[in-house]
C-alpha cells in the first residue's frame, strides 16, 4: 500500500494550501474588527444606532442660523376619555422657519369638581421629523395636577432643527392628555 | 503507509493489531470511521439527557427541578454536544467508512491525520463536560447561562467555565479542521484512475462542499471565542463597549460562522439520501450535476447571509434588506435538491425499508422547516418571532430531519455493509415510527407557543402556555426512549444476524457495493477499473 510518490507531492502542496487558507481565515477574523468599522463608514450603511446619534447631535443643536425655508406645523390635542378635561391651543398652526423660536400657549380645563393629576404624551408626524423638532419648554415634561374646575393655560416653546431633511415641508405635533393616578 | 508496508503479495490478509492499540493508533479509515460513529452516539445520549432535564422543567410552570442557570447551561450544552459531539462527528464517520470506498481509494490521503483530528475530540468533550461540572465545586463560579450563542457581555462575566468551554471549542475546531483537510485530499488526489470529479457520488459532492465551509469558517468562530479569551483574562476590549469596543461585533463573527454551519450540518446528510434514493426507488438519481451545482450555490450563498440572525440589533435598513433578500434567495436552491429527489421518486418502483421511510420523513419534514427558515427571513415577521420558542419550532425541524435522520437513514443503509449483518427490518420500522410520531409531537406545538409569545431559554412561563408544553415533553420523552430501541438494534445487528451480501440492496449501485460485507480490513489495495459511459 505504499502510496505512489507523485500523489504524496501533490497531496503535501495541498495540505499546505488548505493550512494556509485556514490560518488566512482565522486572521481574516481578527481583521473583522477594523474592517466593520470601516466597511459601515465607507459604504453608509450606518446602523440605525449610529443614524440615531447623528440626529440626536441636531438636537443638541438646534438653533444655528435661521433658514429661508417654510415649514408649516400644525397642532392636534386628544383627551384620554379616562381624563375628564378639555385641552385647547391658541394657534392650530403656525408657518415657521427652521432655527427661529416660536411660543403656542394650550389651555387645559378641568371639567369635574375633584382634583385630577394627567400627562401630556407628544408626538410627531411624520416620525422621520421627531428628532428635529426640540421642545425647550413643555408643559409635557412634567405631570399637571388641576383643581376641580380650575383652568391653566400652559407654554410650549419650540425650534425646528435647521438640520432638518428637506423634503419635510409640514409636520404635526400631536398631544394625548392621560389619566394619572396619584 | 505506515502499518501496512509489507510486502504487495500480503496485505490482504493483513489484519488489524489486535486490543486497545488497535484503537489506539488506528489509522484505517474504517476502524476510525467505527470510531467517529460510536462517539457520535455516546454524544447523542449524553445531550439527550440534558434535553429531558430541560423538558422535564418546562413540564409546567414555575422552578421545579433546575435553577435558571442550572438551565441555561444544560440549554447550551445541549446544543453544542449536539451539533460539536453528535451531529458533525456522525457525518465524519461516515466520510471517514464511505469516501475511500465510493472512491475506490485504499485509505484516506493522510491516515495518521487522520488518527490525530479523530483523538481530538474525546480531548474537547472532557473540556466541555468540565466547563459543566466546574460550578458545582466551590469557587468554581457561575454556570454557562448564555445559550450555545455565547454572547457578551454576558459570556465576559461567566466564571471559569467558560474558559474551560472555549478551550473546547478551540479543539474541536482544530479537530474538524484537520478532518476537513484531509478528505479534501482525499477526493482530489486518492480517487480511482478514470474516476473524474463529475462521475462522484452526490454523497462525496456534499462532504467535498462541506470541508471546504468548515475551513473557510470554522477559523473565524476560533477567532470571535480567541478575543472572547483576550476580552476576559488580557484586558482587551474587543467586545466591551466601555472600552472601545462592540458587543454586535461578535455575534457577527458567531453568524460568519454560525449560519455555514447549519449547512455543514445538512449537507452530508442530504447526500446520503441520493445515495438511498435511486435504490429503493429502482431508478437513477435525478439530475445529478445540478445537484452538485444546488450545493456549491447553497455554501456560496450561505456564507453570505449571516445576520438574519441579528435582524433585532439595530442594523439600518439597507443592511437588513440585502440579508432579507439573500436569505430568501437559499431556498432557491435548497428547494432544487428537493425537487430533483422527489423527481427521483417519481414513478420509482419504490419499497420503504427502513433507509426509504427515513427519507420520505425527511423530504417532508425538512421542507416544513425550511418554510418556517422563510418565514423567519422575513424581517418584520422575525422582529415578533425572534427569540421565542418558534425559532426553536424551525430549526429542530430543519436540524432533526435534515441532519440526524439523514444520518440515521444512511446508517440503517450501511450497516449492513460495516457489519455483514442485515437488521432487524421490523424494529427498526417500529423505531422509525416512534422516532418520527413522537418528534412532531414534542416541535410542533412549540410553533404555537412560539407565536403566542413564549421566549426561548427561560426557564419559567406564563401558565397559558402550559398544555402544549406539557404535550410536548410527553412527546419529548418518548422522543428520548426511542433512541435506546435504536441502540438496542445497532448492538443487535453487530453481534448477529441475517448475512448481508455484497450488495446487500438489490438494486443499490456504487463502488462500496463492490466490496464484500463485512468487507476486508483493507480494500481497493488495487484501484477498480471505472467504467466510462
Ligand atoms: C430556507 C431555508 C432557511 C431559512 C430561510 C432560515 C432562516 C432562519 C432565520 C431567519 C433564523 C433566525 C431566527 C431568529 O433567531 O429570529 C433562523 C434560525 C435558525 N436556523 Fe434557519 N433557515 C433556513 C434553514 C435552516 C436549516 C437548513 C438549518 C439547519 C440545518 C437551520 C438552522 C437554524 C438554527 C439552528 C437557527 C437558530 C440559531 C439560534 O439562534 O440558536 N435553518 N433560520
Ligand atoms: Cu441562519
Amino acid at each position: 500500500m505504499e502510496r505512489d510518490p507523485d500523489v504524496r507531492k501533490a497531496s503535501g502542496r495541498m495540505v499546505l494550501w488548505l493550512g494556509a487558507l485556514t490560518i488566512g481565515m482565522f486572521g481574516f477574523g481578527f481583521a473583522l474588527v477594523p474592517l466593520y468599522n470601516l466597511y459601515c463608514q465607507v459604504v453608509g450603511i450606518q446602523s440605525a444606532d449610529q443614524q440615531r446619534a447623528l440626529n440626536v447631535q441636531a438636537r443638541v443643536d438646534p438653533l444655528g442660523e435661521v433658514q429661508d425655508r417654510w415649514v408649516t406645523v400644525r397642532f392636534d390635542t386628544t383627551v384620554h376619555p379616562s381624563l375628564p378635561w378639555a385641552l385647547e391651543s391658541n394657534e392650530r398652526s403656525l408657518r415657521v422657519r427652521p432655527g427661529e423660536i416660536h411660543e403656542v400657549m394650550f389651555v387645559a380645563s378641568n371639567r369635574s369638581s375633584a382634583k385630577v393629576t394627567g400627562q401630556a404624551l407628544p408626538t410627531v408626524i411624520p416620525w422621520q421629523a421627531n428628532d428635529f423638532f426640540n421642545k425647550t419648554e413643555c408643559f409635557c415634561f412634567v405631570k399637571q395636577t388641576l383643581d376641580g374646575g380650575e383652568r391653566r393655560e400652559m407654554p410650549l416653546r419650540f425650534v425646528v432643527s435647521p438640520a432638518l431633511p428637506d423634503g419635510v415641508t409640514s409636520l404635526t405635533l400631536s398631544y394625548n392628555f392621560m389619566h394619572l393616578d396619584g | 503507509m505506515t502499518t501496512a508496508t509489507h510486502a504487495h503479495a500480503d496485505h490482504e490478509h493483513h489484519g488489524p493489531p489486535s486490543g486497545l492499540k488497535r484503537w489506539l493508533f488506528s489509522t484505517n479509515h474504517k476502524d476510525i470511521g467505527t470510531m467517529y460513529l460510536v462517539f457520535a452516539l455516546i454524544m447523542l445520549f449524553l445531550g439527550g439527557a440534558s434535553a429531558m432535564v430541560i423538558r422535564a422543567e418546562l413540564f409546567m410552570p414555575g422552578l421545579q427541578l433546575v435553577q435558571p442557570d442550572l438551565y441555561n447551561n444544560l440549554v447550551t450544552n445541549h446544543a453544542l454536544i449536539m451539533i460539536f459531539g453528535a451531529v458533525m462527528p456522525a457525518a465524519a464517520g461516515l466520510a471517514n467508512w464511505m469516501i475511500p470506498l465510493m472512491i475506490g481509494a485504499p485509505d484516506m490521503a493522510l491516515p495518521r491525520m487522520n488518527n490525530l483530528s479523530f483523538w481530538i475530540l474525546p480531548a474537547a468533550a472532557l473540556m466541555l463536560i468540565l466547563s459543566f461540572v466546574v460550578p458545582f465545586f466551590p469557587g468554581g463560579g457561575t454556570q454557562i447561562n448564555t445559550g450555545w450563542t455565547l454572547y457578551p457581555p454576558l459570556s465576559l462575566q461567566v466564571g471559569m467555565s467558560m474558559d474551560f468551554l472555549i478551550f473546547a471549542i478551540h479543539l474541536l475546531g482544530v479537530s474538524s479542521v484537520l478532518a476537513s483537510i484531509n478528505i479534501i485530499v482525499t477526493i482530489f488526489n486518492m480517487r480511482a484512475p478514470g474516476l473524474r470529479m463529475m462521475q462522484l457520488p452526490i454523497f462525496v459532492w456534499a462532504w467535498l462542499v462541506t470541508a471546504f465551509l468548515l475551513i473557510l469558517v470554522v477559523p473565524v468562530l476560533a477567532a470571535g471565542v480567541t478575543m472572547l479569551l483576550f476580552d476576559r483574562h488580557f484586558g482587551t476590549s474587543f467586545f466591551i463597549a466601555a472600552g472601545g469596543g462592540d458587543p454586535v461585533l461578535f455575534q457577527h463573527l458567531f453568524w460568519f460562522f454560525g449560519h455555514p454551519e447549519v449547512y455543514i450540518l445538512i449537507l452530508p446528510s442530504l447526500g446520503v439520501l441520493a445515495s438511498i434514493l435511486p435504490t429503493f426507488s429502482r431508478k437513477p438519481l435525478f439530475g445529478h450535476h445540478s445537484l452538485v451545482g444546488a450545493m456549491i450555490a447553497i455554501a456560496a450563498l450561505g456564507m453570505i447571509v449571516w445576520a438574519h440572525h441579528q435582524y433585532t440589533v439595530g442594523m439600518s435598513l439597507a443592511a437588513v434588506k440585502y440579508f432579507m433578500i439573500m436569505t430568501i434567495l437559499i431556498s432557491i436552491p435548497v428547494g432544487l435538491i428537493i425537487f430533483n429527489y422527489m423527481m427521483t421518486m417519481w414513478r420509482g418502483a419504490m419499497t420503504f425499508e427502513t433507509p426509504m421511510l427515513f427519507t420520505v420523513a425527511i423530504i417532508l419534514m425538512f421542507s416544513f422547516g425550511g418554510l418556517t427558515g422563510v418565514m423567519l427571513a422575513v424581517v418584520p415577521a422575525d422582529m415578533q418571532y425572534h427569540d421565542s420558542m418558534f425559532v426553536v419550532a424551525h430549526f429542530h425541524y430543519v436540524l432533526l430531519p435534515g441532519a440526524v435522520w439523514g444520518l440515521f437513514a444512511g446508517v440503517f443503509y450501511w450497516l449492513p455493509k460495516w457489519t455483514g449483518h442485515m437488521y432487524d427490518e421490523k424494529l427498526a420500522k417500529t423505531f422509525f415510527w416512534l422516532h418520527v410520531v413522537s418528534f412532531n409531537i414534542t416541535f410542533f406545538p412549540q410553533h404555537f407557543i412560539g407565536l403566542a409569545g413564549m421566549p426561548r431559554r427561560i426557564v419559567d412561563y406564563n401558565v397559558m402556555f402550559t398544555e402544549f408544553n406539557m404535550i410536548s415533553s410527553v412527546g419529548a420523552f418518548f422522543f428520548g426512549i426511542s433512541h435506546l430501541l435504536f441502540l438496542y438494534i445497532i448492538i443487535k445487528t453487530v453481534r448477529g444476524g441475517e448475512k448481508a451480501k455484497a450488495r446487500a440492496w438489490e438494486s443499490a449501485q456504487g463502488l462500496e457495493w463492490e466490496v464484500e460485507s463485512p468487507p476486508p480490513h483493507h480494500t481497493w489495495t488495487t484501484p477498480p477499473t471505472i467504467k466510462t459511459a
